[in-house]
This record gives structure tokens, C-alpha cells and sequence, in this order.
């Protein structure tokens, strides 16, 4: 009996400890997921399930355009494979970090913002300064959906962002030649799609084979994520991506994308074997592979 | 019999919402729209095959009722592209979208599988004091049959084939099993 008490007490008491060290400021269960806000230390971030979640997103309280994360810092370099977009696609919104790096960036750039989860886009406006206008729309549509409605119309896009894949779960519908396929009939000639995926497990060689048979070579930058980036019209040298990087470099400091750490990461090395089958809408057990 | 039919509608559930995914999305509506037109099916299907236990039931003609949910489902297979991206084209609302591909896909062959449970009972009846033990058995096997294909399909299946390979193998037990009903009725006649 004794000991049970002591237990429940530590229990009690590393719970509570647990919750001063992060201060919760909204907690919501929406269609899709557990949402919370919390802040510590300086940081303000986005996380999905509680207390065991990966954060999706943060903002330094002190330094609100900084990037946190090292993805996203590596989603930015597309603009080094088209350094003057006119109108962008994210796919996945989070606490917004993406388009409201590219708002501040681009004063005229249209952007469309999708996202799947109507409480995930009112947390990024309540609590992560992402705003809507008429050059900054968001829409509540699964992104399949969105893009595949959009093909229909003659909306071309010359910068896709696909963000909509976290370590726990991936849309399996969003992995999958024919998926790829309709994005890149999206994508303008000179159009740039950058893809935060998670893969290091068995999935990374069905991911990469399933890109290379819809685009051919790209770009693929490492680091705790993977990040895919590819112009539609083939890779640019790194000549060319040195040189941009070099034209965007003051305009990137305040978001903390410095070339120095970025160019290093471009790779088109191809380090998954070549007879590795491809993922299709008839074949898609993403997750599953994920776990592998 | 009702085993396999039970693994067979749940399988086709899972892999449903594979199939309406790249037009419909994975939103938590186009479940809601695939479980209810399963369920809806299968409600009609029960009082279809109570009625038709009432007609000299024999083990044949539930042969017959399970090869024509297998050869309803072939659609599925050769035509749902097709289907589908009309249905995509005429209606905007993912919801209803959703809800009219998969009725027009899976509404007809679910009604027909839910008839098999029913006549199956009438079968296994033989004394009115066993009756609801029975009933009791084949609910377990057909429920049990459900819980099989829905943790097949969904955990290693989908890991192995694709999915309209699924279809066809599904397609094809059922076949066999119903032509081995046909079978045993006319040696035992």
C-alpha cells in the first residue's frame, strides 16, 4: 500500500513538473488530430498529441521571422532553383511558417494555402501571425483533391510546396506516381516543387524512385528530414544555384537561411537502388514501409 | 460460407477507400460516406436473403448468391477509373462525390453479400429450439470472417499486391466457393 502511494505521489509529481516546464496556451481534439499550443522558453509551437507528439511547427517569440527549423530552411532553397516566383502552392499549412516566409518575401506573390484541417488553420492565424488576404488564400481540401481540381483549371503554379507529411503519419494518397504526376501538371516550365518527406526508413528507396520515374533528376537535401527539390525543366547547375543563392542571400538573412549551411546540402547523388518499384494509387502501403 | 463472405465485404471496404482517395481525398468524410453505404447495403441485403430463405432454400442457390456478389464486384476492377472521374467531374462536394462513387461501385454486390447471412441461418436450422444457437454460430463465423479480412487486408495485403490484384483474388474464391456449393448440391441430389 505503501508503495503504491509513493508511486502515485512521483507520478503526480514528475506530471506536474512536465506541465510548468511548458505552458500550455490552447489544447483542441479536431477531426483529424489532437492540437496543442505551448510555449517555452522563447519558442511558441504547434504539436500534434500530447506531450509524446513531434512539434510541427514554432515561432521565436523575439525573432518571429526566423525559421526554427532546419526543414523548412531547406524547403526555402527552391527559390535557388527559381529565385522569382509569381504564384505559389502549399500544400499543409502548420503553424504557417512557409507562406508566411514567402508573404514577407514577396510582397505580390499569390498564394494558395491548403490545408485539411479547418482547426489547424485557425490556430496558425490565433497563435502563429498567419494571415489571409486576396493574395494569401487558404482552403479547408484535402491536397489530392485540391490539385486535382485545380488541373482542370488553367491555375499554373511556378513554386509547389508539399509539407503535408509528418514522422508519424503520411497521406498515402499524397505518395504516389500518379499523385506526383498531377502536380507536376501543375507546375509552370520553370516551376519548382520542394517535398519535406520523413523517409529514412525502407520507404526512403520506394520515395525516391517513385520521384525520379515522374520528374527524372533533382535535388536532394539531407539532414534530421529529407527534402526533395526539383524544377520541372530538369535541375539547374550548381553554377546557376550559386548564383541565386548568392542574389537572394540578403534578402534570406532575416529568415535564417544562409547559403553557407544550404548549398552544401544539394545532392544528386542517387543512393537508392534502381529496380525498386515505385509507389502507385494501386500501391501505396507508405506507412506501412515506414515502420520497416 | 458466411466466413468468407464476411472477409470479403470488409476487404472491399478497406480497399474502397484506397480506390476513392486520389478523387475524394482521405478525409474523415469520405469514410463516414463508404461505412454508410456498406451498412445501408448490407441492411437491405439481411432482408433480402431472410425473404428469399422462405422459397425451398438450398445450399446451391446460396452458391448462386455468392457468385453474383463476386461477379457484381468486377466493375470494381475494370471500370472504377472510369467511374469515378465522372463522378469527380459532375460533383464538386467531395462528401457527395464520394457517396455516389461508392454506391454506384459497391452498393449492388454489398446488398447481394448481406443476403448470404440470413439464408445461411435458414440452412443450419434445424430444430426451432437450436435455432437461436445457430444463429449465434454464424454470426460468429461471418463476423469473425469480417474481423480476418478487415486486419488482412488492411496489415499485409496492401503490403503485397496491388490492389486490383486484391479484387481479383477475392473475386476468385468467391467464385470457387460458390461453384463448390453447386457442387456438393447436385451430388447430394
Amino acid at each position: 500500500m505503501n508503495n503504491v502511494l509513493r508511486i502515485l505521489i512521483l507520478v503526480l509529481a514528475l506530471s506536474y513538473c512536465s506541465a510548468v516546464s511548458a505552458d500550455v496556451l490552447h489544447t483542441e481534439k479536431s477531426l483529424y488530430r489532437n492540437i496543442e499550443v505551448y510555449e517555452e522558453d522563447e519558442l511558441r509551437c504547434l504539436r500534434f498529441g500530447r506531450y509524446n507528439g513531434t512539434r510541427q511547427s514554432c515561432i521565436n517569440l523575439s525573432n518571429p521571422d526566423n525559421l526554427e527549423f532546419n526543414y523548412t530552411r531547406m524547403m526555402m532553397g527552391a527559390l535557388y532553383l527559381n529565385p522569382n516566383p509569381q504564384r505559389a502552392l502549399i500544400l499543409g499549412l502548420g503553424g504557417g511558417s512557409l507562406p508566411s516566409a514567402l508573404r514577407k518575401l514577396y510582397p505580390n506573390l499569390q498564394i494558395d494555402v491548403v490545408e485539411i484541417d479547418a482547426a489547424v488553420i485557425r490556430v496558425a492565424k490565433q497563435y502563429f501571425g498567419f494571415t489571409t488576404s486576396t493574395l494569401t488564400r487558404a482552403t479547408e481540401s484535402d491536397g489530392r483533391v485540391f490539385v486535382k481540381r485545380a488541373i482542370n483549371l488553367t491555375t499554373r503554379y511556378d513554386l509547389i510546396m508539399l509539407d503535408a507529411f509528418d514522422q508519424e503519419y503520411i497521406p498515402e494518397h499524397m505518395l504516389t506516381r500518379e499523385f506526383l504526376n498531377e502536380v507536376r501538371g501543375l507546375l509552370t516550365e520553370q516551376g519548382v516543387l520542394a517535398a519535406n518527406t520523413f523517409s529514412s526508413s525502407r520507404l526512403y528507396n520506394y520515395e525516391s524512385i517513385t520521384y525520379q520515374t515522374v520528374f527524372g533528376d533533382f535535388y536532394n537535401l539531407k539532414d534530421a528530414n529529407r527534402v526533395i527539390l526539383i524544377r520541372r525543366n530538369g535541375p539547374p547547375d550548381m553554377l546557376e544555384i550559386k548564383r541565386n543563392a548568392e542574389g537572394l542571400a540578403a534578402k534570406l538573412k532575416p529568415f535564417g537561411v544562409s547559403s553557407n549551411w544550404l548549398i552544401p546540402k544539394f545532392s544528386r547523388e542517387k543512393d537508392w537502388p534502381a529496380n525498386t518499384r515505385a509507389l502507385t494509387d494501386q500501391y501505396s502501403p507508405a506507412n506501412l514501409l515506414n515502420t520497416q | 460460407m458466411a466466413g468468407w463472405s464476411g472477409f470479403f465485404v470488409m476487404a472491399i471496404e478497406l480497399l474502397s477507400g484506397r480506390i476513392l482517395a486520389p478523387s475524394f481525398g482521405n478525409s474523415i468524410y469520405v469514410w463516414g460516406g463508404v461505412i454508410s453505404i456498406f451498412m445501408l447495403a448490407l441492411s437491405i441485403g439481411y432482408l433480402i436473403g431472410g425473404h428469399l430463405s422462405v422459397h425451398t432454400p438450398t445450399l446451391g442457390k446460396l452458391g448462386v448468391i455468392l457468385i453474383a456478389a463476386s461477379l457484381t464486384s468486377l466493375p470494381v476492377v475494370f471500370f472504377s477509373d472510369v467511374l469515378i472521374d465522372l463522378v469527380f467531374n459532375h460533383v464538386s462536394d467531395p462528401r457527395y462525390g464520394s457517396l455516389l462513387a461508392s454506391s454506384t461501385l459497391f452498393f449492388i454486390p454489398t446488398v447481394i453479400s448481406g443476403c448470404i447471412s440470413p439464408y445461411a441461418i435458414r440452412l443450419l436450422v434445424t430444430q426451432l429450439h437450436a435455432s437461436g444457437q445457430s444463429a449465434g454460430k454464424l454470426y460468429f463465423i461471418s463476423t469473425f470472417g469480417s474481423a480476418a479480412g478487415t486486419i488482412g487486408t488492411s496489415f499485409y495485403l496492401v503490403l503485397l499486391f496491388e490492389v486490383n490484384q486484391i479484387f481479383s483474388g477475392l473475386i476468385l474464391i468467391s467464385l470457387s466457393l460458390g461453384g463448390i456449393a453447386l457442387l456438393l448440391n447436385t451430388t447430394h441430389e
